[in-house]
């Protein structure tokens, strides 16, 4: 009873939060789930459940299975892409540059504006004409002299996807540089000393020390990017609009519900969320027991 | 510490001084030349917005997109804010009290999950971070029928809501960490000692430490909410909807007027830039803070 008059009113304290995030989240997605196993496909209510029907039709639908590649396409290129520059970044500031916080902020500051912002200008500059019509990035591609760069962008029907991360590579790499940053600055310096003291070149250093060191920040890095890659919806209407060739589920969800295809647009979310879930939650239960054990 | 490196062994044989200043003149020149190429990757985009929004409608189209304005004018900055000026002031109607009421929810949790647990609740705090997560797709829907049941009108009003709903866990996990490097556990002890119960604890001790953690959620709440486009689309339409959901309209058509949409760029992204640049290593301590790394 003495222990419950100690914790007692903590808990009290986080419980409305406790019963919003009860609701809001894990009812929702309940809810969901169950929208997924009905026949709903207009916008009357449901009238049969008709088990897992919607997620078999999925795996048969040729257009999901093609948004599922353009899915897996983005975020290969997006997170090697920003994992690259993030890291290369971080390499070249880390040992202290003039000017410094000026090189950092102008790297960083795209993550402050919205992708529907930044898709304004991408739009304009993955422009697919190429030759005489040339616009955007083509065209400045054609004026330096370096025509064969020229390419069909996100229209590209096998490929287009990979230039579609192009925005969001731009965008986020300060953010993993910022993160390898400080990775960088958290390694003890004795750890360095040593490694010179013992004759290591600072090729080995980087190699054999320092990057050993910065795998939890890489792996942080990659479940970040990841994730938002795979809920990435803004960037494409933005950049594309709603269309087949740039579909991802999380487009093809919207246009589900457009056509008021309610069963399926759950169905989708709920894979979604799934494929979400298998790179989220073992991170997250990882991170927990660490926790526990500090 | 530098005593201590005076004792050490003589590194091994390094090679002449000269060939060895060579070098690093040759290192630095490369580091810094790769530093400024991607700073002009970085700021193409900028280049762009700023150049086609001071052009007349016709010269914003293709051909001799890269050059400056040959005729500078104000027209699409006017015409871009006349469209979107009314869905910047809901932009602000809903990101200032959504950032403010899930800042201060997520103080007080933040607060209990760092020093003043209960049993379980590690796991809900995870439970609550795996809500940040999520793709909200995943509840959009079921979620919809919610705001309605709540009697909740479209547009402003749902979207505070829901972006208070949906920040609490992020803002719990920045003040959960800020508190727990901040405030000692021994003072909270004393407090309690002292008689002092949860909300005399929270309100005495905490409260008055709080205000740098105050500042990274705020900012980091009000950016996101300003930036978001998913539950705004889902939520609002382009009366009652923030600036995203106009821009995107502005925008999205299919004979785009390439001059306007680039001055609405701007505009929508003037707020967060204003804060990034003024309060800008407030800005990064909610990057490092949002990758659970605290």
């Amino acid at each position: 009873m003495r222990k419950i008059k100690s914790w007692g009113p903590g808990l009290l304290l986080v419980a409305p939060s406790i019963v919003i995030i009860g609701i809001f989240v894990y009812v929702l997605i309940a809810a969901t789930a169950n929208e997924s196993l009905t026949d709903r496909h207009s916008a009357a209510p449901a009238e049969n459940y008709v088990g897992l029907e919607n997620y078999v039709n999925l795996l048969d639908d040729d257009r999901f299975i093609h948004s599922l590649r353009n899915l897996a396409i983005m975020t290969v290129v997006f997170v090697a892409g920003t994992l690259f520059f993030g890291v290369l970044w971080a390499f070249l500031l880390e040992k202290g540059v003039k000017g410094e916080g000026f090189f950092r902020s102008t790297f960083l500051f795209p993550m402050a504006v919205s992708f529907v912002a930044s898709g304004v200008v991408w739009r304009w500059l993955l422009n697919s004409a190429q030759g005489e019509n040339a616009g955007g990035l083509n065209a400045l591609f054609g004026m330096v002299g370096l025509d064969f760069l020229q390419n069909p962008w996100w229209s590209h029907p096998d490929w287009g996807m990979a230039a579609m991360a192009i925005p969001a590579i731009w965008q986020l790499s300060g953010y993993v540089m910022a993160l390898f940053l400080a990775g960088f600055r958290g390694i003890p310096h004795e750890l360095r000393e040593a490694g010179r003291v013992d004759g290591a070149s600072e090729a080995q250093l980087y190699r054999h020390v320092i990057f050993p060191q910065l795998s939890p920040v890489a792996l942080t890095a990659l479940i970040i990017i990841g994730h938002m890659s795979m809920k990435m919806f803004d960037l494409i209407m933005a950049v594309s609009g709603a269309q087949f060739l740039t579909e991802v589920p999380a487009v093809y969800m919207w246009q589900s519900l457009l056509t008021n295809d309610y069963a399926k647009a759950a169905a989708i979310a709920i894979v979604l969320l799934v494929v979400v879930a298998v790179l989220v939650v073992p991170y997250l239960v990882q991170n927990a027991r660490a926790e526990r054990q500090r | 510490m530098s005593v201590d490196v005076q004792v050490r062994p003589e590194v091994p044989a390094a090679p002449p001084s000269s060939y060895n200043r060579g070098r690093r003149v040759t290192a630095r020149t490369v580091r810094y030349g790769l530093l400024f190429l991607f700073l002009l990757f970085v700021f193409i985009p900028v280049y762009v917005l700023l150049v086609t929004s001071f052009k007349p409608g016709a010269e914003a189209g293709v051909s001799g997109a890269w050059a400056l304005p040959q005729n500078w004018t104000l027209d699409a900055w006017r015409s871009a804010w006349q469209t979107l000026s009314p869905s910047l002031w809901r932009s602000f109607a809903i990101a200032i009290p959504a950032a403010v009421v899930s800042a201060i929810l997520g103080s007080m949790n933040g607060f209990v999950f760092s020093r003043w647990r209960f049993p379980g609740s590690e796991i809900i705090f995870t439970l609550f971070l795996f809500g940040m997560f999520i793709p909200y797709q995943a509840v959009m829907i079921p979620l919809r029928q919610l705001t309605g049941d709540l009697g909740l009108p479209g547009g402003v009003p749902t979207l505070i809501v829901v972006h208070i709903v949906y920040g609490i866990p992020i803002c719990t996990l920045i003040f959960r960490g800020y508190y727990s490097t901040t405030i000692p556990a021994e003072l909270v002890e004393a407090s309690r000692v002292d008689g002092g119960g949860l909300l005399r604890t929270y309100a005495s001790v905490v409260l008055p430490l709080s205000a740098p953690g105050f500042v990274v959620t705020l900012i980091w709440q009000f950016t996101s909410v300003w930036n978001d486009f998913l539950f705004a689309i889902f939520l609002s339409n382009t009366r009652n909807g923030p600036v995203t959901i106009a821009l995107n309209a502005l925008a999205g058509g299919q004979l785009t007027d390439y001059a306007a949409s680039m001055a609405g760029a701007l505009i929508a992204s003037f707020p967060t830039l204003v804060v990034y640049i003024v309060l800008g290593r407030w800005f990064i301590g909610g990057l490092m803070a949002g990758s659970l790394k605290t």
